[in-house]
């Protein structure tokens, strides 16, 4: 009689190898990296979700999903920001990285089917968007218009641009700008809620999907609902200290809400009674 | 075809505008165009006009010596180019150069600024509708000065 290897799960504190299979350079301080797990018990992300990433010997982030290859390999962009982050982007193909998760909540892709959906980014903020904007694609039929409002600090600070005119070629209304251009930049130069000003959806039963700095989703939020937008159909994905994860720890606590629990993405009428209190 | 006073609804900083204050503001204005590349308008040089955009894309640029242009703003259809011509000296500060090719509706500074010295009701129209402009824009200037992307913002 056969006997079925015993898959014991590991729980969710325990960091599970992953192997970096590639890692590639989007700016000058951000890369991204695609794991393959070594282990038996793979590690299912959805878009919006995020898992903690470790480097062995110094430490632990949480970073969101912002894709997936074709076999389930997790792929993660990473800017160097801190110790462990450095050592995140500075792993070689073939070191290994522990992951643990899934962690948190998932972008509305079920929820806003029929809808048209604004996709509005900031900075790194299309990463952890970069999953949803492909789940939308891969069902065009499902939605209404769909765009991609995104905004960065230089043309070359611009996350995917590959993949951004891949996307305006498969039909998604890619909208783009920048803090500062130069003449070689035909695209727009302005804060990133401007893109809205020539924005023709029904904004009332639109889906926003909102993510970056958080003061760029405040701002950008008030300009959506300025528009007619609902506070129940935007969401935000927010981001504070994570620690352990699954809401023990209270690092990530903002009022009642554990953003590694209960987030991170959020509608914003949950969320946005505390995110005015500075002390939170 | 359209009259110039029923231009200068569609554009969305004169939008629901009292209709004899278009008039006055289409008796000022002639229609205008430009090549992709070409300057609207240079820093120094008499602010005589300001333009709405009806159609492409204008950029905003400063001559930065060796760094060459750099592009500080973007103005897109629906929206207007140039206020120095509202404020003494009468100056322009920036370059203006069309991105894209475009149409627009060019106003007569000096001809507008006589009308709102008439009609006081005119000018403190304009100047809601200018001040408007100019707040958005301080603030899209003030959110960019923070440098939200910099940051150690994670994914």
């Amino acid at each position: 009689m056969a006997v079925e290897p015993l898959v014991v799960s590991p729980g969710p504190m325990v960091p599970q190898p992953y192997r970096v299979r590639t890692r590639g350079r989007e700016t000058a301080d951000t890369w991204t990296i695609e794991l393959e797990p070594l282990g038996p018990a793979p590690i299912d992300l959805e878009p919006g979700q995020f898992a903690m990433l470790t480097a062995y010997g110094v430490g632990e982030v949480p970073i969101s999903l912002s894709g997936r290859g074709s076999d389930g390999s997790l792929i993660h962009t990473i800017r160097d920001v801190g110790a462990v982050t450095a050592e995140l982007c500075r792993t070689p193909r073939d070191g290994t990285i522990g992951v643990r998760g899934p962690f948190g909540t998932t972008w509305p892709l079920e929820e806003a089917r029929g809808a048209d959906v604004v996709v509005l980014a900031g900075g790194l903020g299309l990463a952890p968007l970069r999953p949803a904007v492909e789940g939308l694609l891969s069902q065009p039929d499902s939605y209404g218009r769909l765009l991609l409002l995104y905004g960065a600090r230089t043309p070359g600070d611009l996350l995917y641009p590959q993949q951004l005119e891949d996307w305006r070629g498969e039909g998604l209304d890619v909208r783009l700008t920048v803090d500062a251009g130069t003449r070689s930049w035909l695209e727009r130069v302005g804060f990133v809620s401007a893109l809205l000003d020539d924005v023709t959806v029904d904004f009332e039963s639109a889906v926003a999907l909102v993510c970056g700095p958080e003061v760029m989703m405040r701002v950008t939020v008030k300009a959506l609902l300025q528009r007619g937008a609902s506070p129940e159909r935007t969401y935000v994905s927010l981001e504070r200290s994570m620690s352990c994860g699954i809401g023990h720890c209270g690092h990530c606590q903002l009022g009642p809400i554990l953003i590694c629990r209960d987030g991170p993405v959020f509608t914003w009428d949950e969320v946005a009674r505390w995110l005015s209190v500075r002390e939170l | 075809m359209r009259t110039l006073d029923r231009v200068v609804l569609e554009s969305r900083v004169f939008a629901g505008l009292e209709e004899g204050f278009a008039e006055q503001l289409a008796g000022c204005s002639q229609t205008a165009g430009f090549q992709a590349g070409e300057t609207l308008f240079r820093e120094g040089e008499p602010a005589d006009v300001f333009y709405m955009v009806r159609r492409g894309r204008v950029a905003l640029e400063l001559y930065v010596p060796g760094r060459g242009e750099l592009t500080i703003e973007t103005i897109d259809a629906g929206s207007v180019v140039g206020w120095s011509w509202l404020f003494p000296p009468h100056v322009w500060h920036f370059d203006a150069r069309a991105v894209a090719p475009v149409r627009a509706v060019a106003v007569d500074g000096a001809c507008i600024r006589g009308k709102c010295e008439e009609d006081p009701a005119l000018g403190y129209e304009l100047m809601q509708r200018f001040s408007a402009v100019l707040l958005e824009r301080l603030n899209a200037t003030r959110l960019r000065l923070a440098d939200l992307y910099g940051g150690g913002h994670g994914s």
